[in-house]
């Protein structure tokens, strides 16, 4: 019934009428410069920025809108370790694997989506289970991997080897051929920038000179490790045991060279393909607009695609109008008399309207900062897109479509 | 439990975005001006801490930037050189040339490498008792476990020698409750609020440092009780606000819809401060400090920030 959710998105934008938008596999006309032109011809877009600004609500409404709109099969991929996507998306946990969003979420909105809404959640250690599984040489390599403690450790405990496992899940489903786009939220930007190089550092990893050096004494089956001065200070420092757990991960890692080397290439040429987009998401705070300064020069230094850019939980325009504040300020000195004037209770109605205009005041001094924060910010890129402050939660489609029709915009 | 400015090492950490370093540099503050000796430690190049204290960039040796607060910002390679020098006596620390780089290679296949250097250094200055108090600017909520709890991964994979020996008195510092304590910056938001009990409850299953405090920021002020919401509504009648534009003599429309605006951000907010409040244990005390309209960066609102929270130390 794309009747009803023609109504349903003219009610959010308080626009005319909302012209239907081909399908991604019908010609599409070029529409440069828009948010959703980007979405259109890409078939990845990733989101990055610092952290708190939103990344994984626009990475999801980007997609919902996306799907509605674009119709095929979209996927929104979010590698944050919190689970929050979940709620927002009506599914009541997101794994590893990619699950439908149901129809009925949209529908209970009055909303019938051309496309699917699909939803994947990162789990670092299944990632890396199943890449261990696919390029280990035989089933023996495979299980002592999978049960070195170090490998254990390294997969299960520490956040950072997200970093290279999310891009490498991109890759994954990306090359299975089955979503029309995927939309990635990444981890903060400082994070953000780990994350674009971790395919790199991968491949330098497992061609280091320095990793055969160090694993020399257990290829050719020479345990007398102390006769290394390296490996006597790390003797030393760490006991054979351990030395013994490193090496061998390392040593039963290095048959998966090729396969990974390989494929860390290819993931670092896909992020960098046209085909792939950077959605770099920000709130008007000096400090996230110098992050994001950064960030993007980073983006473009590395050859990737700055897509576009969100200015994300910015105050109503209205709340910088120099008039306004001029208004609010009068209100403040007759709040005295205008109360006298209105009847009921005048002490209450003159406390009332002072904290009115005195609540205004306050948020002026926010949006005008703000204002001129984004005066100065010299974006990136072309596409610069505003999303205002919600005064609720978004943990519906509703709410999330919402901020998708402002992606839009 | 001691109160939170009696301990020797504090981890302030949260959400990204939330304020977090803006609250490690208060707290820092505030110790300062109790006469403390205190060091602040960052974690990450950001510069981040600095400039919340106005101060120029500082590398891994501590420098005095306002008056008792020391500010460092961690180094793991300089970490890892200070060790060996100091507790190691390792004969050939001046001649490993190429350590950055190996350094560099094993914390690639290894990331927890940097974690027990990083958490190493903080607990070897409270140990040596330099400092009052050592106040860290800690990484985001994910990554805030994986650092608290390197040394258990260490002493999980290397079971004896030197190295397991470092590591048993840095986890008797840090599950010491008066001496070690965690802060979780948060917002009344929803997602950080979900953020913080989860890290809450991974904060005890997977470390052993106690949660001390929980700092709620950006509190937005109350604009009505009942009976003045109720006036609002009163108020909102069109030929009310006709009136009330009339005579101030511009109209008010809009700054009725700013405070409406408003009204409903306190309330969505109000509803997940409860949240938060009902999912921690009750032990944990919950400060709350305002959010700042007229500075949101700078020494300024540090030390705005550091007086609210001396206020709800009640102390």
């Amino acid at each position: 019934m794309p009747g009803v959710r023609r109504r349903y998105l003219r009610e959010m934008t308080g626009q005319g009428e909302v012209t239907e938008r081909g399908s991604k596999t019908q010609a599409h006309p070029p529409r440069g410069g828009s948010f959703e032109g980007l979405l259109a011809s890409r078939e990845i877009a990733i989101t990055c920025g610092p952290g708190g600004v939103g990344k994984t609500t626009t990475a999801a409404a980007a997609a919902a809108m996306a799907a509605c709109r674009h119709g095929g099969r979209v996927l929104v991929l979010t590698v944050d370790p919190a689970r929050r996507l979940a709620g927002a998306l009506g599914l009541s946990g997101i794994g590893n694997e990619e699950r439908r969003v149901p129809d009925e979420a949209f529908r209970a909105w009055g909303v019938v989506p051309r496309g699917e809404l699909w939803a994947a959640m990162l789990d670092t250690k299944q990632s890396w289970d199943s890449l261990i599984r696919r390029h280990a040489p035989d089933a023996r390599t495979r299980d002592q991997i999978l049960a070195n403690p170090l490998y254990r450790n390294i997969t299960g405990r520490f956040v950072q080897s997200h970093d290279y496992i999310a891009m490498e899940r991109l890759f994954e489903i990306h090359s299975e051929g089955t979503y029309d786009l995927i939309v990635v939220d990444t981890p903060p930007s400082r994070h953000a920038i780990d994350f674009l190089d971790a395919p790199r550092r991968m491949a330098e990893f497992f061609s280091s000179k320095l990793l055969r050096w160090l694993i020399a004494p257990y290829r050719s089956r020479l345990v007398n490790i102390a006769s290394r001065p390296f490996s006597q200070v790390a003797d030393r420092l760490l006991g054979t045991q351990f030395l013994v757990d490193i090496s061998e991960f390392f040593v039963l890692f290095q048959s998966l060279y090729d396969g990974f080397v390989q494929r860390a290439e290819a993931v670092s040429r896909l992020l960098r393909a046209r085909r792939t987009s950077f959605i770099v998401v920000t709130t008007l705070e000096s400090a996230s607009v110098q992050e994001v300064e950064s960030l993007t020069r980073e983006i473009q230094k590395r050859g990737l695609h700055l897509g576009a850019i969100v200015l994300n939980k910015v105050l109503p325009e209205y709340f910088a109008s120099a008039m306004l504040a001029q208004t609010a300020r009068e209100l403040a000195d007759r709040a005295g008399s205008v109360s006298q004037s209105l009847g009921g209770e005048p002490d209450l109605t003159e406390r009332v309207l002072r904290e009115i205009a005195d609540s205004f005041l306050n948020f002026n001094v926010v949006a005008r900062r703000e204002a001129k924060q984004q005066q100065e910010f010299r974006p990136a890129s072309d596409v610069v897109t505003t999303v205002p402050w919600l005064d609720g939660d978004v943990s519906d489609i509703g709410t999330l479509l919402r901020v998708g029709e402002r992606l839009w915009e | 439990m001691k109160g939170l400015l009696d301990l020797d090492l504090v981890f302030v950490t949260g959400k990204g975005g939330v304020g977090k370093t803006t609250v490690a540099a208060a707290l820092a503050q505030l110790a300062g001006r109790r006469g403390n000796r205190v060091l602040v430690c960052e974690m990450d190049r950001s510069d981040a801490l600095t400039t919340q204290l106005e101060a120029d960039p500082v590398g891994f040796t501590p420098r005095e930037v306002t008056p008792g607060v020391f500010a460092m910002t961690m180094d793991t390679e300089a970490s890892l050189r200070e060790y060996l020098k100091l507790q190691l006596r390792v004969p050939i620390v001046g001649k490993i040339g190429g350590l950055a780089r190996a350094l560099d290679f094993v914390a690639t296949a290894a990331p927890g490498v940097r974690d027990i250097l990083a958490i190493g250094k903080l607990c070897y200055e409270v140990r040596e008792r330099h400092y009052d108090v050592v106040i860290v600017d800690a990484p985001a909520s994910g990554h805030v476990v994986g650092l608290l709890s390197a040394p258990q991964a260490i002493n999980e994979l290397v079971k004896v020698g030197p190295i397991r020996d470092q590591t048993d008195w840095m986890v008797e510092i840090l599950r010491d409750p008066g001496r070690t304590g965690a802060v979780i910056v948060t917002t009344p938001e929803e997602m950080p609020v979900e953020e913080t009990l989860e890290l809450a409850g991974r904060l005890s299953r997977e470390t052993v440092v106690p949660l001390s405090a929980v700092v709620v920021n950006r509190v937005l002020p109350e604009l009505f009780g009942t009976r003045e919401e109720a006036v609002f509504e009163w108020l909102l009648a069109p030929d009310r606000v006709a009136k009330i534009s009339e005579s101030v003599g511009g109209d008010v429309s809009l700054l009725f819809a700013g405070a409406r605006l408003a009204v409903d951000l306190r309330r969505t907010r109000a509803e997940h401060l409860e949240r938060l409040q009902a999912g921690l244990d009750r032990s944990v005390p919950v400060l709350l400090v305002p959010y700042l309209f007229a500075r949101s960066e700078g020494l300024r609102a540090t030390n705005q920030l550091a007086t609210f929270l001396e206020e709800e130390l009640g102390t």
